[in-house]
């Protein structure tokens, strides 16, 4: 019975819990909301090893909403992807809930069932079957992180939020004209009926599809921090809170996840005309965010700004190999997209417990009081710095290797291999200046504050420890990615599953 | 009609990117309205325009399009709901920053131009 409804749970378990935690009996009371948020992020986490599992077995699930069948309802559709990107947020929401229960959730209101309708938001982003449906997930994920970005208060904050709001609000309206054009084109907003009538275009309409298909990598790209629409990510993301921040890392995985499914299965190889549609212009622009992500981190002055600058160049890399676009490389993006939204997260978090520790210059690179826990502190961000920087033993190390192996053709290595090389040295020389500077440039001893919370530190090492674990595991991690991304590419099975069930 | 309906369209959206792309929050405000009218206008249009068209079956002699309608609904809520939250944004931010400029600062300080 659950198994039937398990495509549904990972949406409305948090939205229901986050109702829940609304009303009186638990809204008074901050330890009963911790307790329930972290219950409920555990059973996430749950559902989220159970649909990788199912998932893993082949076989996609479908669910159609009021039992309307494709192409007239809206469908949630668990393959090895999403039930891969829903088992990652919900981890990466253990990490951040875990940081926050140690003090940051009193900082302002309702922190608990905003959080929770944020996941509800990215989950249902990650298993939509229906483009306005992905729209409509889109806006539930958007207006909680307007709301947790300025949680806390505060100048820059309010200042952060406001170009942050209006960008996605602009955002949100050529998103509705680009479904527009490709309602009123192909007649159908399910994905897999949009990709299976892209063949029977008019000529004349075709332009008009591909304004729209151009149109979405626009918004696409504005989520996920596209060259010439990532200013807004810096700024934002090194202004919110520690674990709203970390939370973040998930969000501009969105955008990619989305360009990801919907210009490889709508706008793919197999589109007839239109097929490859973005790869002309995600070429260039993902090997410059790679560039301008690693001259920013270069010049950030404060640790939170390297970490927004290296998830610049994550997004980055991730683009590129959704620009080379064969099986091989989105299964080596799919890994490093797993270990760059873990580690960049936990960098965020590792960030705040830094500054706490040092006094009023905070996580900024000059010279401040001595961390209290050197070798606690120190220890993680080395972790965290080797593997953001794709040093071996850990995780980066394997996923960059990847994506240099995909793309040893040498037509694109001449491209690819120098920028993703240059940028990973541009990483390590950021992060050694972040960590001698943070922990060696001291100016006396630090006596006045305390050391960092356990749970803090536990919510830290718990997104760290990711990165040896998938090491360890990489031969079956990277199976399931090769698998994934296969599944991704070989979309004729996927449409006539989901419109024979129609039929049916 | 369609020649209306088009340039109507096209009217708002060109005033509301123009107004959203100024620097002060309250003609960018009305900018994103603006651009949502158009949007919904837009969405709309994407049924093609029928004249006494019923979007139920058996109530009249030709039909119109029903998703679009469902679209421009779910469309005008969120839309709705986030420009409430833009205005309220603004409103803290000008009380936040004390001044309404979207960057919350003006473009010459008052200090730098007596210098």
């Amino acid at each position: 019975m659950i198994q039937q409804h398990l495509p549904l749970l990972p949406v409305v378990f948090p939205l229901i819990v986050g109702a829940l935690l609304l009303l009186p009996p638990l809204t008074n009371s901050l330890i009963k909301q911790r307790n329930l948020t972290l219950v409920a992020s555990l059973t996430l986490i749950v559902l989220g090893v159970w649909m990788v599992q199912l998932a893993s077995q082949d076989s996609i699930q479908l669910y159609y909403l009021g039992d309307w069948k494709p192409p007239f309802g809206i469908l949630f559709v668990v393959d090895r992807i999403s039930a891969l990107m829903v088992l990652l947020s919900s981890i990466l929401m253990l990490g951040a809930l875990l940081y926050a229960t140690a003090g940051d959730d009193r900082t302002g209101m309702f922190f608990y069932p905003l959080f929770l309708f944020q996941i509800a938001g990215i989950n249902g982003a990650f298993l939509t079957g229906d483009l306005f449906n992905l729209f409509v997930f889109f806006e539930v994920l958007l207006i909680a992180s307007y709301s947790l970005l300025i949680h806390g208060g505060g100048k820059q904050r309010t200042q952060a939020a406001m170009h942050y709001v209006i960008l996605n609000l602009v955002g949100s309206a050529f998103f509705l004209f680009a479904l527009g054009i490709l309602y009123g084109t192909l007649g159908t907003l399910n994905m897999a009926d949009m990709a299976a009538r892209i063949h029977h275009l008019h000529l004349d309409e075709q332009a008009l599809v591909k304004a729209g298909g151009l149109l979405l990598l626009v918004v696409f790209g504005l989520k996920s921090a596209l060259l010439p629409l990532h200013f807004w990510l810096p700024r934002t993301y090194s202004s919110a809170s520690a674990p709203v921040a970390a939370l973040f890392a998930i969000m501009t995985k969105v955008g990619v996840y989305s360009i990801l499914r919907v210009h490889t299965l709508i706008f793919g190889p197999e589109a007839g005309d239109l097929a490859n549609l973005i790869q002309p212009w995600l070429w260039p622009m993902s090997l410059l965010t790679l560039t301008l992500g690693a001259i920013g981190a270069l010049a950030s002055p404060g640790l939170k700004m390297l970490a927004s600058n290296l998830i610049i160049i994550s997004v980055g890399t991730l683009l590129l190999a959704a620009a080379i676009a064969t099986p091989q490389a989105i299964a080596a993006a799919l890994y490093y997209l797993v270990h760059s939204t873990l580690i960049a997260g936990a960098l965020f978090l590792l960030a705040d417990a830094i500054g706490e520790q040092r006094g009023k210059p905070g996580d900024r690179f000059v010279a401040a009081r001595q961390v209290q826990q050197p070798v606690l502190l120190g220890g993680a961000f080395f972790i965290a710095a080797l593997s953001l920087a794709g040093m071996p033993p850990f995780s980066g190390f394997v996923g960059k290797l990847m994506l240099l192996q995909a793309s040893s053709a040498p037509h694109l290595a001449s491209w690819v291999w120098p920028v993703l090389l240059i940028s990973s040295l541009a990483a390590i020389i950021a992060l050694t200046r972040a960590g001698t500077s943070l922990f060696w440039r001291s100016s006396g001893k630090n006596s006045a504050t305390q050391p960092a919370h356990i749970l803090k530190l536990s919510g830290v090492w718990l997104l760290l420890l990711c990165s040896p674990l998938m090491v360890i595991f990489a031969g079956s991690i990277t199976e399931y990615t090769h698998l994934a991304s296969e599944q991704l590419f070989n979309i004729q099975p996927t449409i006539e599953l989901i419109l024979q069930q129609g039929a049916n | 009609m369609e020649a209306i309906f088009a340039f109507s369209t096209g009217l708002l959206t060109a005033a509301g990117i123009f107004l959203s792309l100024r620097g002060r929050s309250f003609p960018v405000v009305v900018g994103i309205t603006l651009l949502s009218y158009a949007v919904n206008l837009f969405l709309f249009s994407s049924g093609r325009l029928t004249l006494n068209g019923a979007a139920v079956l058996g109530t009249s002699e030709t039909y119109t399009d029903p998703v679009p309608q469902a679209l421009v609904l779910t469309a005008i809520v969120i839309g709705f709901a986030m420009t409430a939250f833009v205005l309220i944004l603004a409103m803290r931010s000008r009380a936040d920053l004390g001044n309404d400029h979207v960057d919350g600062r003006l473009s010459i300080e008052p200090e730098e131009k007596k210098k």
